[in-house]
């Protein structure tokens, strides 16, 4: 086994245990915005989109490059930006509280 | 390692630090949004290191910008638009939708990288097992999400849709999925191999979600974050780069649990939603057929509003159905109503109320329901001793006294109480069973009243005769 295979199969790995360690207990409330949190941390894999439009030479590898960034983009744009929404909601609790008090 | 090298693995590191403190944060509701953004700062720094990497390194040329860019535009355009249209009711296929793509993007990597190695090279395992593993899994995750985005949006139906000889289908699938892996690792490289691996992989998706039902999709969509986030991460060991393996392995893991966390909130086993879906499906509508029709009192509109206006205390227990039938503008005015004359109202979510697990929560909190006036399952249970009316909205199965029984599919869930308050009205379209395909006997019961309706409409009308009470 290659070196950086091994150092790269520890990583994901311990990174497994962390995701484990970090998820347990998570109340009922907040699941559906982790899921789509965790959903739009998938969307790193934009950064894979990058180093294959690197490398692209012919146009077979131009058209996956582009369908490669295009989808990667859409995971991590619409992720964090639906996520913070959902999220945005539970926020101004307070603030509407406070409004409905001064009537 | 060179300088560009220690610098971007070095930024790379604290890109990850971030994901995980971010998920951290997540756990609860006061942090959850500050948790978020760090994530996406996690996500910016990445992004600016990759950036800046290539432009050092000089490899990419004109056309490779331009498809880059063009397609970063694109996808940034139609997901932010995406993101900032949709209602709250339909996220789950939203959600969805972004698996495939984040499955499809690393499914592409995975091809990209074997075909880069041009035709008739010979590969080494490290190379040519996490590409076969990526390109499988996003193949999977890719056609799999998309049939449940259709199923969640009502594109495709949500019944369980069987083929015929599934069973033998499902076999050749995998048989041909084995011997695509097989080609890939153990001979020189060659085109045919990889995109028979895709297409298996797209064909096994669809399979393995058509005939799962729509009130399973949930759990199904969450599994397939799971899936996306491993795929993301055997992306990452081919393209070597680290913060891709371990964002996908934190969101792997991340995703596997809030699957099991779910599927257990629902009473049924990951392996029973899946191999149930590989079946014939048909085992719910037998019991639902030999249903007698139980002896019920129905009410009306104007008798509700009239019991709820004379009420000091009301609960109300929305359900599957309020989602579905898009109602919480309604009910929250409905509250409001109630509110303004000094009556308590509060609001019972069972856990798996709505679409998925906190998904009813977001639905109130987007019409503007005070979050503390969403009791979680423990704390309103005490509640329903001393209150007045419940108002049960298209929910079924979470209130079905039967789960305190043993010898019943039900049997064990945790339930809302509500059998427990002085009157119990149940808003529901027919006396047709929940999910779980078991009769509910509290709606037999004295103090129950069955009021049948949409509920939209249903509770339109009771808003309209509760005003004329209270004035």
């Amino acid at each position: 086994m290659s070196e950086e295979l091994f150092t790269n199969l520890a990583i994901f790995v311990l990174s497994l245990l962390v995701g484990f360690e970090v998820m347990s207990k998570i109340p009922a409330t907040l699941q559906t915005p982790m899921m789509s949190g965790a959903n739009a941390i998938h969307g790193v894999v934009v950064v894979g989109a990058f180093v294959i439009a690197a490398e692209a030479n012919s146009w077979v590898f131009y058209c996956l490059a582009f369908f490669g960034a295009f989808f990667a983009a859409v995971n991590v744009a619409g992720g964090y930006t639906v996520t913070d929404r959902m999220l945005g909601m539970f926020d101004r609790k307070p603030a509407a509280k406070k409004e409905d008090d001064q009537k | 390692m060179s300088a560009l090298q220690t610098i971007s693995s070095l930024i790379y590191l604290v890109s990850a630090v971030c994901y995980v403190l971010g998920v951290h944060m997540m756990r609860s509701p006061k942090t959850a949004r500050h948790g978020n953004g760090l994530s996406a700062v996690g996500m910016f720094l990445a992004v600016i290191t990759i950036i800046v990497t290539i432009i050092i390194e000089g490899k990419i040329d004109a056309i490779g910008w331009i498809v880059l860019l063009l397609g970063l535009a694109l996808g940034i355009l139609y997901g932010v638009v995406k993101a900032r249209k949709v209602p709250m009711t339909d996220v789950p296929q939203l959600v969805s939708l972004f698996n495939a793509v984040g499955g499809g993007a690393a499914a592409v990597i995975g091809i990209f990288d074997y075909l880069l190695k041009g035709d008739g090279a010979s590969l080494s395992i490290a190379f040519s097992l996490p590409v076969l593993l990526d390109v499988i899994i996003g193949g999977i995750t890719f056609s799999g999400s998309l049939i449940a985005t259709g199923k969640l949006s009502g594109h495709v139906s949500g019944k369980p849709i069987t083929v015929p000889g599934a069973r033998i289908l499902n076999i050749i699938v995998v048989i041909a999925i084995l011997a695509s892996a097989w080609f890939m690792i153990g001979y020189p490289t060659n085109i045919w191999y990889v995109i028979l691996a895709l297409a298996m992989s797209l064909v096994f998706g669809l399979l393995m979600t058509l005939p799962i039902g729509g009130a399973d999709m949930p759990v199904v969509v969450s599994l397939l974050n799971a899936f996306t986030g491993l795929a993301v991460a055997f992306a990452g060991f081919v393209i070597n780069n680290q913060v891709l393996i371990i964002a996908g392995a934190l969101v792997g893991a991340a995703g596997t649990i809030l699957t099991l966390q779910m599927a257990d909130a629902m009473n049924r086993s990951v392996a029973n939603i899946l191999a149930g879906g590989f079946g014939t499906g048909d085992s719910d509508t037998s019991s639902a057929a030999d249903a007698v029709p139980v002896d019920v009192k129905e009410t009306s509109a104007d008798d509700i509003g009239l019991q709820l206006a004379y009420a000091q205390n009301v609960m109300i227990v929305p359900g599957y159905g309020l989602a579905a039938a898009q109602a919480q503008h309604e009910v929250a005015e409905l509250a409001k109503v109630l509110t303004d004359k000094g009556i308590n109202v509060n609001y019972a979510i069972h856990p798996v109320a709505g679409r998925m697990p906190g998904h009813m929560n977001v639905l109130l909190a987007d019409v503007n329901v005070p979050y503390e006036q969403m009791k979680q399952l423990d704390d309103a249970n005490p509640m329903f001793e001393s209150t007045d009316v419940s108002l049960v909205i298209g929910a079924n199965d979470v209130t079905n006294p039967l789960a305190r029984e043993s010898g019943n599919e039900i049997s064990g869930m945790p339930i809302l109480d509500v059998d427990k308050s002085k009157s119990v009205v149940v808003i529901k379209r027919s006396m047709s069973t929940g999910y779980a395909g078991v009769q509910n006997p509290l709606f037999s019961m004295d103090n129950t009243q069955m009021f049948f309706s949409d509920a939209k409409k249903g509770l339109q009308d009771i808003v309209a005769s509760t005003k004329q009470y209270l004035e």
